[in-house]
């Protein structure tokens, strides 16, 4: 990778690029922003950055011509622009890479990067001439494209270049990337970074939405941190602190250790010291965390034979029998196709087993599968002694199995049912809870007032519906309806996704200490600073099946990157025993 | 069963069933533009009904067959304005407002001919056009070139449908409005003005398919169609939203159809047999489906209204 410019060596004299003045946006009487400024100059990455909600994505969907300010002056290159469609911010040289991808899958490259575009041969598409030019733009920036390729074609990280391609095709001077390494695996990040620094170094203005402090120090110019629709300051990149920048996201200090596991932070920026991660620095702030038992003794050998192998004998008893067995599972996704191939994996009682992967490797068939919501082609998967393939969810629910869905507001609650109601969803014919077919009211209330007590819900009352809640919240109902039935395994995909930082801060911890009362906890999560932060084993999917294994503590993010990019293990201690893909 | 295997016979129940498709052609092949763009018009059987109602009462006082077929055209547009927007401004339920159109098409044409007609009478019916030379082949001559310049049309329309939709800038806009459209709104696409363009489109068509049938059947009567507007539309999806998957659709229900007629008129089916006969088009097309029907993606949002995500 290619040192960096100092940052003021790249901003040039005069007026900023990009001036916002004072912008006001508010949907439903709700503000998503207040009164915000903010401004790019030509060379630069400016970094919005702020928790989800924050108001970030809103303000750059406004200057998109998405959104109509409902006060505020957006200004360009000194003068005062109306921005009312896409179509205006596109001609005043603005481009967007949306966090989901805008193309055309059933279409070429060559097609969506042309797409709304004249055509140099009128009404008739052009396809030579576009392609010509994206190659031309590709081998500039070495964005790797093949313009005839269909979009369903490529890989998540070639359609990330394809939306560049698009940005920069139409001349863009100003381009806005909103949250542009959610999808991609650490190498795909580092390669995205390099280009982004080579289009500063031409001279463009580039946003850069993220709440991911490690990826803003490393690449940004500045920074400026919006908080509930607030901005709460701009600062250089250079002179900022991750713990000031997330005292600055989150309104107050956390504690040291969350700062490690809720952020993903590490000692310093993966492009500036990549020798450096300090994995050490990880494992302790893992170990001193709450809840911890078997954990805590994971061994510092490459791969253990069994979670608990160095801890000795005596843990690896503690670790218990294994709760949940999957064996060559295969199941089938949407599309026909083979989801998971072939899959294997065990999740012992009291370890935390974390999967990681890039999204859309089989992840959500696997879950799906597990939770009895996906008919598996072949395969077994046993929680103690219960067959669970090709049952139904009851199945699973009735010998011990907890789910925490991944789409919360589809799969987890009933959007439209109250706080209470969604905590009984599933156990309301229980003798606890009604008697002869009817419901016990006084005893429901007091079971869901506790439940609302002690999980930290907040909610204005137990008749509010679930869908006025926020996402955090959303997760601690869905925590407490799964952990108030005791489950013997529980199963949690994207535990934290779209939450903000305190309410994840909390579900982590009440998943460790699920792991301390000896259940077996299964985590899938696209997040892979999240895995390393949980499990006490990481197993990387890959394709459908298990690519390799890992120890959190003894792998850095390099080395379970090339797996979840698809890049195997070489060396046979990588192998783990229990998880062959 | 021999004197079927007769070449006169033959041709002429080939020739009959190229005429018979024609219909299903016109109004299929529109409802593949707006399908493509990601409306679904379920009111094709309405507004065929409609037009060919305008295409018989112009036929009636103008004796000018031109006039009627572009009376029936221009219903079509009509209808396929509100049906634009309704569908597209107003983002109704597709598969609701169709129904609604459906049901006003049957209902005023039926109105329109009993108050304004009353006792039908027949009109003067399109001539056949002999291309020169190619209508001399012996066999394929009478098969394919003594027809009507509807048909003509309405088969020369496949490669144009073909063409706009995958060589021009407004195919792949139409395309990006019923794959993502999202994507072409964030380009700058309008995705309201292309939907309303393909539906317009699809409303004439349909219009023509009425008129067309009405100049086939040279009489007007009530339910005209005998819903052959939804088979339009479920061709749509037999071909796969394309226009020559759409073509080999409308040939095979216009071909069997065309064979149960001769065989009728032969007695190799018994008048007893005869109403069951007659749907065997309909039946025959159902098993296509359910065979072809499931191998092609259908565009991804297709019958759902674009809101722009604020």
């Amino acid at each position: 990778m290619e040192g960096t410019t100092p940052a003021t060596a790249r901003i040039r004299d005069g007026v900023p690029l990009l001036e916002m003045r004072g912008i006001t946006k508010r949907f439903a009487g709700v503000v998503a922003d207040d009164g915000v400024d903010f401004d790019v100059r030509a060379g630069e990455i400016h970094t919005l950055f702020g928790e989800n909600g924050a108001g970030k994505s809103t303000l750059m969907r406004v200057l998109y011509g998405f959104h109509h300010p409902d006060a505020g002056e957006i200004r360009l290159q000194g003068s005062p622009v109306s921005i009312a469609s896409p179509a205006d911010a596109i001609r005043h040289g603005i481009g967007m890479i949306h966090q989901h991808f805008m193309l055309v899958n059933t279409l070429s490259v060559a097609d969506n990067v042309a797409l709304g575009l004249r055509s140099s041969r009128g009404p008739l598409t052009d396809p030579g001439r576009v392609s010509e030019r994206i190659r031309q733009l590709s081998e500039t920036y070495h964005l790797q494209v093949d313009p005839q390729a269909l979009i369903w074609q490529l890989s998540v990280g070639e359609r990330q270049r394809v939306e560049i391609v698009k940005a920069l095709y139409r001349n863009a001077t100003l381009l806005i990337l909103d949250e542009p390494t959610a999808v991609l695996t650490p190498q795909e990040v580092d390669d995205l970074f390099a280009v982004l620094r080579r289009m500063a170094e031409d001279g463009k203005g580039l946003v850069f939405i993220s709440h991911k402090v490690r990826e803003v120090l490393g690449l940004s110019d500045r920074i400026t941190v919006l908080r509930a629709g607030h901005k709460v300051g701009t600062l250089p990149a250079a002179s900022a602190t991750r713990d000031q920048l997330v005292q600055m996201m989150v309104g107050h200090a956390l504690p040291a250790r969350d700062l490690a596991a809720e952020t993903g932070a590490t000692e310093g920026a993966p492009d500036r010291t990549p020798s450096d991660r300090a994995p050490s620095d990880r494992a302790t702030a893992i170990e001193s965390g709450p809840g911890v038992t078997v954990g805590a003794g994971t061994p510092v050998t490459p791969i253990p034979a069994t979670p608990a192998a160095g801890a000795g004998t005596g843990a690896a008893a503690a670790a218990g029998a294994p709760r949940l067995v999957v064996r060559d599972l295969t199941v089938r996704g949407d599309r026909g196709a083979d989801a998971v191939r072939g899959l294997s994996l065990e999740v012992r009682g009291g370890e935390i087993v974390g999967i990681a992967g890039v999204s859309g490797n089989g992840q959500r068939e696997l879950a799906e599968a597990i939770a009895g919501l996906r008919r598996p082609s072949s395969g077994s998967i046993v929680l103690e002694g219960t067959e669970l393939a090709g049952g139904s969810p009851a199945r699973g629910r009735a010998v011990g199995l907890g789910y925490v869905p991944e789409e919360r507001m589809r799969d987890g609650v009933v959007p439209d049912f109250s706080v209470a109601e969604n905590l009984l969803l599933v156990d309301s014919h229980e003798p606890a809870f009604s008697r002869l077919g009817f419901l016990r009211s006084g005893e429901i209330r007091r079971h869901c007032e506790e439940l609302v007590r002690t999980f930290d819900i907040r909610t204005p009352t137990l008749e509010a519906p679930a869908r006025t809640l926020s996402g955090g919240n959303i997760q601690k109902l869905i925590m407490a309806r799964e952990l108030s039935r005791e489950p013997r395994v529980l199963l949690v995909a994207q535990p934290t996704r779209g939450i903000d930082v305190a309410a994840a801060q909390y579900i982590h911890d009440r998943l460790r200490e699920q792991r301390g009362r000896g259940i077996g906890v299964l985590i899938i999560s696209e997040d892979l600073d999240e895995v390393m932060a949980l499990a006490d084993r990481i197993l990387v999917m890959y394709e459908g099946a298990i690519i390799g294994e890992a120890a959190p503590r003894a792998s850095t993010r390099a080395s379970i990157g090339l797996m979840m990019a698809g890049v195997r293990p070489e060396a046979p201690a990588d192998a783990g025993p229990r998880a062959t893909a | 069963m021999d004197q079927f295997f007769t070449s006169s016979i033959l041709t002429a129940t080939v020739a009959s069933g190229i005429a018979l498709a024609t219909p299903f052609l016109l109004a299929s092949l529109g409802e593949t533009m707006g399908q493509r763009s990601g409306v679904i018009n379920l009111g094709v059987d309405g507004i065929m009904l409609l037009s060919a109602f305008a295409s018989y009462y112009v036929a009636l006082r103008s004796g000018n067959l031109l006039l009627a077929v572009l009376a029936g055209a221009g219903v079509g547009l009509l209808m396929g304005i509100a049906t634009a927007f309704i569908s597209v401004t107003l983002k109704a339920e597709q598969g609701i407002s169709g129904i609604g159109v459906y049901l006003f098409g049957l209902g005023l044409s039926d109105l329109l001919f009993v108050k304004l007609v009353g006792t039908p009478l027949p009109i003067a019916s399109l001539d056949s056009f002999r291309i020169p030379l190619l209508s001399q082949i012996p066999l394929l001559g009478p098969m394919f070139f003594q027809q009507t310049v509807l048909v003509y049309f309405a088969f020369l329309l496949v490669p144009v449908v073909t063409f706009v939709l995958n060589r021009t800038t407004y195919g792949v806009q139409i395309k990006a409005a019923g794959e993502n459209p999202a994507a072409a709104d964030s380009l700058g696409v309008s995705v309201a003005r292309i939907r309303w363009s393909t539906v317009l489109i699809g409303g004439t068509m349909a219009g023509l398919a009425g008129a067309s049938l009405l100049l086939y059947d040279g009489i007007f009567q009530q339910n005209l169609t005998q819903s052959e507007g939804f088979i339009a539309v479920a061709l749509v999806y037999f071909g796969g939203w394309t226009a020559w998957g759409v073509m080999g659709g409308s040939l095979l229900y216009g071909l069997v159809g065309a064979v149960v007629l001769a065989w009728k008129s032969l007695g190799i089916i018994p008048l007893s047999a005869s109403d069951l006969a007659a749907t065997a088009p309909a039946v025959l097309t159902v098993l296509a489906l359910l065979s072809v029907g499931r191998r092609f993606r259908q565009p991804a949002v297709l019958g759902k209204p674009y809101e722009r995500g604020d």
